[in-house]
């Protein structure tokens, strides 16, 4: 990166992951559902170039499998973490600009939702909600919002005591005026921070889920129901059909928060003049 | 025009008050210094005053009614660091609107360079910040000037430069001035009376 400085390097570090991400995307909903017909000829092979992923044991290609599962998971996850990091923001920023009691309100139900376990409540709304993808992400995106929503209202509270926000509001500018011009750009950083720290989140609760079967159906190629199919077929040695997946699993989750990270250091106000 | 402080109690904690019962008033065009030793509470009366503070009993009166509750205050704080008075993500041109849109001249005659305001608050120097912090308080709406130690970590010729400028158009509009300061010499030069706040 010689020649470049620290933030042109940033937002090609950020843009390479960017791309990436989307060309898993793309590439799961670009490839056609009779790549995953079963091929009894090739049941069970080891990776090889052919199959660099291995195949299962109806001889679909794992890599397939894989890039599909990944698609279907960075769909599920982004559309959870999204719902979940805007009801935190709607939340924070409520509690801290609006009235005491509905701070008081906030608190409460910030409480409420911690002191019950994560998976007993998804999947409680996973099933009010007739399972499936959409019960998923709601029962993910209706209970990840607490701890961000904490986040962000103890940095909205912070913003809202600056002297720029007393100053603002004697040159006649009304209280929601200052919430959405001065404090809410802030947000910006936790908000995105946010963001990334949720997506391994769902996609781990989407995999887990699936894994236990409450999740997305068996038929769908999600990475929950990979896993959960490869355990049957560990002990007799067929590693490749665990291992691949995960890590690959793994491996998103990583690049998601570098790009996570990478945006925050180009969204920081004090790093952004370096 | 008068603005008035009248038996203002004040205190951050319960059973300490910082300001028992303190009065003081200022008219339309005079130049009141307000000084006293550190942690002694002038920084909390000119907070008061502008309307930032609710004190504890007592009242801020402007002209005998209280201080608006919204819209542009007569009263405007200028504070000790400017830096402070500016969102960092903005750039001075947006935070300058916010209050009002002085026209080219009285930019000139503050010392206020058009460049700044493309520029973001870090990266201009802490005087040239105060200035633009001063021409913004300097609305048409403002009838009372609250000036909080506002050139205490500035250069003498900054500082001087700074205040010229403020009494000029002090004078000009008819303005009341509130100096809050520890610099006696300050004091003398630039206000007409002073008020002792404390023990002093």
């Amino acid at each position: 990166m010689r020649g470049l400085n620290r933030r042109a390097a940033a937002a090609m570090t950020a843009a390479a992951a960017f791309a990436l991400i989307v060309a898993i995307y793309a590439g799961g909903a670009l490839l056609p559902d009779t790549a995953l017909a079963a091929d009894f000829s090739q049941k069970g092979l080891p990776p090889s170039w052919a199959h660099p992923f291995g195949t299962d044991f109806l001889g679909r290609d794992m890599l397939v499998r894989t890039v599909k599962g990944l698609s279907l998971s960075l769909t599920v996850g982004a559309a959870a973490s999204t719902a979940s990091a805007l009801i935190a923001l709607a939340v924070g920023m409520a509690a801290a600009m609006g009235r005491r009691w509905v701070d008081h309100g906030v608190n409460w139900l910030i409480d409420l939702f911690m002191s019950v376990p994560h998976t007993v409540l998804i999947i409680l709304i996973s099933i009010a909600l007739s399972r499936g993808a959409t019960g998923l992400m709601a029962g993910i995106a209706l209970t990840h919002w607490v701890s961000l929503a904490r986040v962000i209202r103890g940095e909205a509270l912070q913003i809202r005591s600056e002297q720029y926000i007393a100053a603002s509001r004697r040159f006649g500018r009304s209280p929601l005026w200052v919430a959405r011009n001065h404090v809410l750009p802030h947000m910006a950083p936790q908000f995105l921070v946010g963001l990334v720290l949720l997506f391994p989140h769902a996609v781990m609760h989407e995999s887990g889920l699936t894994f236990l079967g409450f999740g997305l159906p068996p038929e769908q190629p999600a990475i929950g129901i990979i896993l959960s199919e490869s355990m049957r077929y560990i002990s007799s040695g067929a590693l490749w059909l665990a291992f691949f997946p995960g890590a690959s699993l793994v491996a998103l989750v990583l690049l998601i928060d570098k790009l996570g990270n990478t945006a925050r250091h180009l969204l920081e106000p004090k790093e952004a003049q370096l | 025009m008068l603005l008035e402080a009248r038996d203002i109690v004040f205190g951050y904690e319960r059973g300490k008050a910082v300001l028992d019962g303190v009065s003081l008033s200022v008219e339309a065009g005079g130049r009141v210094a307000l000084v006293g030793p550190s942690g002694c509470g002038k920084s909390t009366l000119a907070r008061i005053l502008a309307g930032y503070l609710k004190p504890r009993s007592g009242e801020a009166l402007i002209d005998g009614s209280p201080l608006p509750k919204r819209g542009f205050c007569p009263v405007q704080l200028i504070y000790q660091h400017p830096e402070k008075a500016l969102n960092p993500r903005w750039k001075l041109g947006r935070a300058l609107a916010e209050a009002w849109r002085p026209d080219d001249r009285f930019l000139e005659a503050m010392g206020v360079e058009k460049a700044w305001l493309d520029r973001y608050p870090a990266e201009l120097s802490g005087g040239e910040l105060q200035r633009f912090c001063v021409t913004r308080a300097l609305g048409p709406e403002t009838r009372f000037v609250i000036a909080d130690e506002i050139s205490s970590m500035l250069d003498v010729i900054t500082q001087a430069q700074i205040w010229e400028a403020l009494l000029d158009v002090a004078e000009k509009r008819g303005l009341g001035l509130l100096a809050v300061t520890h610099d006696a010499e300050l004091a003398r030069r630039v206000c007409s009376r002073t008020v002792r706040l404390g023990d002093g």
